[in-house]
């Protein structure tokens, strides 16, 4: 297959063009576009009800959008169920992580693919092989939990993104998307999940990380890109760009007003 | 047995407590550990379990069945009167339980794609199936059924006939629920149904086989009950769904979905089961027999209660 490449003639893994979504009345995405490269951060900022995860579980194929198409490695790609993502290696960590919490960890890492035979039409899943690949993945990632028997509802928050995190990287995934993954953790908590996104970044996975916190957006992103009201607001390498400037684009300022932005942040 | 001891406390209590039961009963009333009273015990107990595991299937998803007492009446009226009219007993019984899939089919459709809360729905499917069984019955007990229905209850091997039923239900379900995907895709539903969904899982298809299972297993439990009785009435089974429920609840399941097991439904069954056997035996009045369980089955919703707060307060 022919590379399909962005303007700097680096391979495109992931787009959108175009994406608009109605939620009834609301307008959620208006012809909202983006690009992701293989081995590539990008960081996605936006104000309270911009649009962000709405269009994250646009790319993961959450939600059908209302108008746009996506693209994988430059063919269009349909998306009906999270599945068809899935299978197109794209993963995504939700805001609210989307975990059972009665059930446990190891079920939570595997839920949906879980591996088994089948037995007469019905498949049986193979708890001790997930049990043993939890274990392993876990470990793979640094995370510690007492048991990947312990229920998730047991967990503390901390543990519970790492669950989710573990969730998204389980298969081989192409892209990771993080919906605020820090937004809920301690200082120590927070360093382990940025460390992860490098980890990824250095095995060639495209990362999308969404968040309000300005440390990890220029701690592990190539690149930001700012969603103000639905719409695509401003992007930037991040070598480009600085703090208060991308804390302008939040709340929809463009050009000379960092001096502002900070006042009204602080 | 280990699984259940590890899990919540309030299954060991009711280990605990029907055992305590049955020792207390087996001091106080003689006949109780007649080879007559303990048969009988199995035979109530059986087709109570048998529904209770189908409940229990319904509340894992977070759902309920409230139309399983009339379910078991309608199936089994509509039983009696097939074999009445000449039909042979495998096809008169085959047409019944496919009677059972199809309420099942009806209520996940209502519940699943029409998105009418589970409670609605099987409400009036309590009202629906019990007039069904009163019309087809024309209100009146049906009876001249062929001998086999009478002695497959009455028999035994080494244990009764209905027992080994309840014994086989409930290891294909405990296999199910367990170990299948399809099983654990009902706790994931009941657990967080939004989770599911955003892991690819047909959430419909999940719903409608814990309404089949429920309903199904009625329509079993309708077969068992006629032959139990030898007769079928149109108001046998009454209150059926409550006493599911309560088996389930007490043996572990939780109203808001997510947890229950088929193990602890059969617990909960035979602790109901005793309840009533002592009371006949001590002669309690019936009327407080009635309040004593409706206070342990409050208790017991209210422990679950407790815990969930507990969980989400943490
Ligand atoms: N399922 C939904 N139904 C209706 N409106 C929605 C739904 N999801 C999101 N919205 C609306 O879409 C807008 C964008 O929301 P969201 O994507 O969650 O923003 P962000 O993640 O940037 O905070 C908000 O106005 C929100 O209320
Ligand atoms: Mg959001």
């Amino acid at each position: 297959m022919q590379a399909v490449m962005n303007s700097c003639n680096e391979p495109v893994l992931l787009e959108a063009r175009g994406i608009t979504k109605h939620f009834g009345a609301v307008t959620a995405l208006e012809e909202v576009s983006l690009q992701l490269l293989a081995g590539e951060v990008l960081g996605v900022v936006g104000d309270n009800g911009a649009g962000k995860s709405t269009l994250m579980k646009v790319l993961s194929g959450l939600i059908r959008p209302s108008g746009g198409e996506l693209l994988f490695q430059g063919q269009p790609i349909y998306f009906h169920s999270p599945r068809d993502a899935h299978r197109a290696g794209i993963e995504m960590v939700y805001q609210d992580l989307a975990l059972a919490g009665n059930m446990p960890i190891f079920e939570n890492i595997y839920l949906g693919r879980e591996p088994g035979r089948n037995v007469a039409g019905l498949t049986v899943v193979d708890r001790a092989k997930a049990r043993r690949l939890a274990t392993e993945h876990l470990d793979r990632l640094h995370i510690q939990v007492t048991s990947v028997d312990q229920n998730v509802e047991d967990l503390s928050g901390g543990q519970r993104q790492a669950v989710a995190i573990a969730r998204a990287t389980a298969f081989d995934a192409r892209v990771v998307i993080m919906d605020e993954p820090t937004a809920a953790l301690a200082i120590k908590e927070v360093g382990k999940v940025l460390d992860l996104i490098k980890r990824l970044k250095d095995h060639g996975v495209g990362v999308i990380l969404i968040s309000h916190r300005m440390d990890d957006v220029f701690y592990v992103c190539d690149r930001v890109m700012a969603i103000f009201r639905g719409r695509n607001f401003a992007e930037s390498p991040l070598k480009d760009t600085t703090r208060n400037e991308v804390i302008g684009w939040i709340m929809g300022t463009k050009g000379h007003s960092a001096a502002l932005a900070h006042d009204k942040v602080h | 047995m280990k699984a259940l001891l590890n899990r919540l406390p309030i299954e060991t209590y009711v280990v605990a407590f029907t055992v305590a039961l049955w020792i207390a009963l087996s001091l106080t009333a003689p006949n109780f550990l007649s080879q007559n009273n303990i048969s009988n015990m199995m035979r109530q107990t059986s087709i109570a379990g048998i529904v209770a595991i189908g409940v229990t299937c319904t509340i894992v998803i977070a759902g309920i069945d409230l139309s399983v007492g009339s379910v078991v009446a309608f199936c089994g009226v509509a039983f009696a009167q097939m074999c009445g009219h000449g039909l042979g007993l495998a096809p008169a019984a085959a047409i019944t339980l496919l009677a059972g899939l199809t309420v099942g089919l009806i209520n996940a459709v209502a519940i699943g794609r029409l998105g009418i809360p589970a409670f609605i729905v099987t409400l009036a499917g309590l009202q629906v199936y019990r007039g069904l069984a009163l019309l087809l019955s024309g209100g009146m007990t049906v009876g001249g059924l062929p001998p086999e229905v009478k002695d497959f209850a009455r028999g035994t091997a080494a244990l009764p006939n209905l027992f080994w039923t309840m014994l086989a239900v409930a290891i294909v379900f405990h296999y199910l629920l367990r170990y299948t995907r399809t099983g654990r895709y009902m706790y994931a539903l009941g657990s967080n149904a939004e989770a599911a969904r955003r892991q690819g899982i047909n959430t419909f298809r999940i719903t409608l086989t814990a309404y089949v299972m429920s309903s199904g297993l009625a329509a079993l439990g309708g077969l068992l009950l006629v032959s139990r009785l030898s007769i079928a009435s149109p108001s046998m089974a009454n209150a059926y769904e409550l006493q599911a429920i309560a088996a389930a609840v007490v043996g572990g399941a939780s109203l808001f979905g997510g947890r229950g097991t088929v193990l602890g439904a059969v617990v909960g069954a035979i602790l109901f089961t005793t309840m009533s056997n002592a009371a006949v035996l001590l002669s309690v009045d019936p009327f407080w027999e009635m309040v004593l369980e409706g206070l342990l089955i409050a208790l017991v919703v209210y422990l679950d209660n407790l815990q969930k707060r507990r969980q989400s307060g943490a």
